[in-house]
């Protein structure tokens, strides 16, 4: 028998205050720690998109929509920009590599990318079975794409016109499936490759024959002209930071957006809800520890006797504060490390939920860095809600406790 | 040896108790008598180094309480005096059983299963061991207390009222064990209260 086994026999004797301070806890740590894995997770996801591209040139627009929608493909393409165009800049002695795209159709609503083998290569896309295109009408699907649509080398499929499925099928041509992608929780296992070539030969036989209803696509190409969607660029040096976005956009008919910025910027933006989740959440763990001192004040108001009791048979002052000081942290320990446990379940329940058109592969149920700073916050909290408690049971007045009883 | 000296205390300054001076050798038990609000309770705090004194002084085995600091007293206390309440106190989340081990631990007195267990079954409560306090009967808490109040081999029980509670034959029982408990561990017993019943049972009292 110690103090520290009275403590814990104390908690359990009372469960039902005992749960209720660690609902709260739990509940305020975990939506704390959800916010940070979810940031830190689409950060990741994010950035791990990202690398290798320095500036992106398409359509005039939002250069946020034209990032998302070329470097994601989460959004609309702004439009079409004219290959001569994208020629003259390619020349620029700043530019060291640049990677074409081209979109227009999907298959079972994913996208199908006209492009070179500099794009597979920039995510270091390996190829589980096949090989990459060669010919036009040749696809190389993401893992996703094959797994979903149980595709398998030498299978062919039309494309539907427009990026939302439910457009019309290009039934004049199709396409076959010459390699499949490994998974590399990267942008590409939601894509089908082939080359820009591809994509012209479809739209420009589609024009011919038939007018598209899909009002959102732009048919520049109907002027017979060569027309892809954007442009990745990497440059030489950082210097093209400063110099060239700035002058493509002033000087040309085009759009330069630096990806880096503008998802910085999109962070920024999401950090402000993460803000106001967390502060939600911060007044949750105040609440949870003012439940702890309602919780402890009361049993003392109970335990009175109990105390001075102790102190009859020897316990020091330091001891009485041990106790009380000890269940008040072993509350909000615990509250913290099911919260911890809870947004680590609750997070691979949303990757199993939305796994199909995200991937969630690489979760980090680790600790990650700014959760550490859970638990002196809580700690704080738990000994805050214990320091009026601990001083009424330091000042007990014994003969006075006795004898009133 | 317990002995006290020319005591006098006072609450508020207007009214003073004075108490006799009190001599008792190992192994004697004495009996004090008083009516409420003699001040009884606190003549028993100041016996047990709870209460300071305003005049005089105590002195346990040659030990003077006023020359221990606080918390050298809370220990001297816990190692040297056992004590009995009116009504039986317990820490109530722990089992019997436990509550003698915790006296023995805060007490830094080797926490001795085997000697606690004993001494439960030899006051009838040997089925009782990991029984809470609140599923026992009035009887069987007081039992309990006293087991509390010598499981430390104390050299004194101080008692406070702890037979006025009681029906008849449940005095005669406690008071007897509370004798039994003390020869036993060769411990000075001291009673107060106001209980005339228990005046036949002593040969030592005095009556404040």
């Amino acid at each position: 028998m110690n103090i520290r086994r009275l403590s814990w026999q104390n908690l359990i004797s009372n469960p039902l205050s005992t749960i209720l301070c660690l609902l709260l806890m739990t509940f305020g740590v975990g939506v704390i720690s959800l916010v940070l894995l979810l940031n830190n997770e689409v950060e990741q996801q994010l950035q791990r998109n990202l690398k290798g591209i320095d500036m992106v040139v398409g359509a005039k627009g939002s250069p946020l929509q034209l990032i998302l929608s070329t470097v994601y493909h989460i959004d609309n393409p702004t439009g079409n920009i004219p290959i001569e165009e994208v020629n003259k800049l390619k020349k620029n002695p700043m530019v060291k590599s640049s990677i074409p795209l081209s979109f227009g159709d999907t298959y079972n609503g994913f996208r199908i990318v006209g492009t070179t083998h500099a794009y597979a290569e920039l995510y270091q896309a390996k190829l589980k079975e096949g090989k990459l295109w060669n010919q036009t009408l040749e696809v190389v699907v993401g893992n996703t794409v094959a797994e979903l649509n149980q595709l398998n080398i030498g299978d062919s499929f039309h494309g539907s016109h427009g990026l939302i499925e439910g457009g019309e099928i290009h039934d004049q041509f199709s396409y076959e499936v010459v390699g499949i992608l490994e998974q590399s929780n990267s942008a590409l296992d939601q894509l089908i490759l082939t080359n820009t070539e591809s994509i012209w030969k479809i739209h420009n036989h589609d024009t011919d024959d038939h007018v598209c209803s899909d009002p959102d696509h732009h048919h520049e190409h109907e002027e017979q002209e060569a027309m892809i969607t954007a442009l990745l660029v990497k440059f030489k040096s950082p210097v093209g930071f400063i110099q060239l976005p700035r002058k493509v956009n002033e000087t040309t008919n085009l759009q330069a957006a630096v990806p880096a910025f503008e998802i910085n910027r999109l962070i920024s933006l999401l950090g402000f809800g993460a803000q106001t989740i967390n502060m939600i959440a911060i007044i949750i763990m105040i609440v949870s520890g003012l439940s702890i001192f309602i919780s402890l004040f009361n049993s003392l108001k109970k335990r009175r006797y109990e105390l001075a009791l102790m102190r009859v048979h020897g316990a020091t002052r330091w001891q009485l504060v041990k106790l009380v000081l000890q269940e008040g942290m072993l509350l909000s320990l615990f509250g913290t490390i099911f919260g911890l446990l809870v947004s680590r379940f609750a997070l691979y329940a949303m990757s199993l939920l939305i796994d199909v058109n995200y991937s969630f592969n690489s979760i980090h149920f680790s600790l990650i860095k700014e959760e550490l700073w859970l638990f002196p916050i809580s700690l704080f909290i738990g000994l805050a809600a214990s320091l009026i408690p601990t001083i009424q049971t330091y000042n007990i007045n014994i003969p006075k406790t006795l004898s009133n009883e | 040896m317990l002995k006290s000296e020319s005591l006098a205390f006072t609450y508020d300054g207007d009214h003073e108790f004075r108490f006799p001076d009190i001599e008792l050798q190992k192994g004697e038990n004495l009996l004090v008598l008083g009516e409420s609000g003699i001040g009884k309770t606190t003549l028993i705090q100041i016996l047990a180094g709870l209460l300071q004194p305003k005049s005089g002084n105590v002195e346990l085995n040659g030990t003077n309480f006023q020359s221990l600091s606080s918390k050298n007293l809370d220990l001297f206390r816990g190692q040297h005096i056992g004590m009995v309440f009116q009504r039986p106190h317990f820490v109530r989340n722990l089992s019997i059983l436990d509550n003698l081990l915790l006296s023995l631990y805060l007490s830094k007195n080797k926490q001795d299963k085997k000697r606690a267990t004993e001494l439960l079954e030899q006051i009838g409560l040997g089925k009782k061991l990991n029984s809470k306090p609140d599923q026992l009967s009035q009887g069987e808490q007081q039992r309990a207390a006293i087991a509390l109040a010598v499981i430390k081999n104390p050299d004194v029980i101080l008692a406070d009222e702890p037979t006025s509670s009681l029906d008849d034959t449940n005095c005669k029982k406690i008071a007897a064990l509370l004798k039994e408990q003390a020869a036993s561990t060769n411990a000075q017993l001291i009673i107060i209260t106001h209980d005339h019943r228990l005046k036949s049972e002593f040969k030592k009292s005095i009556t404040l």
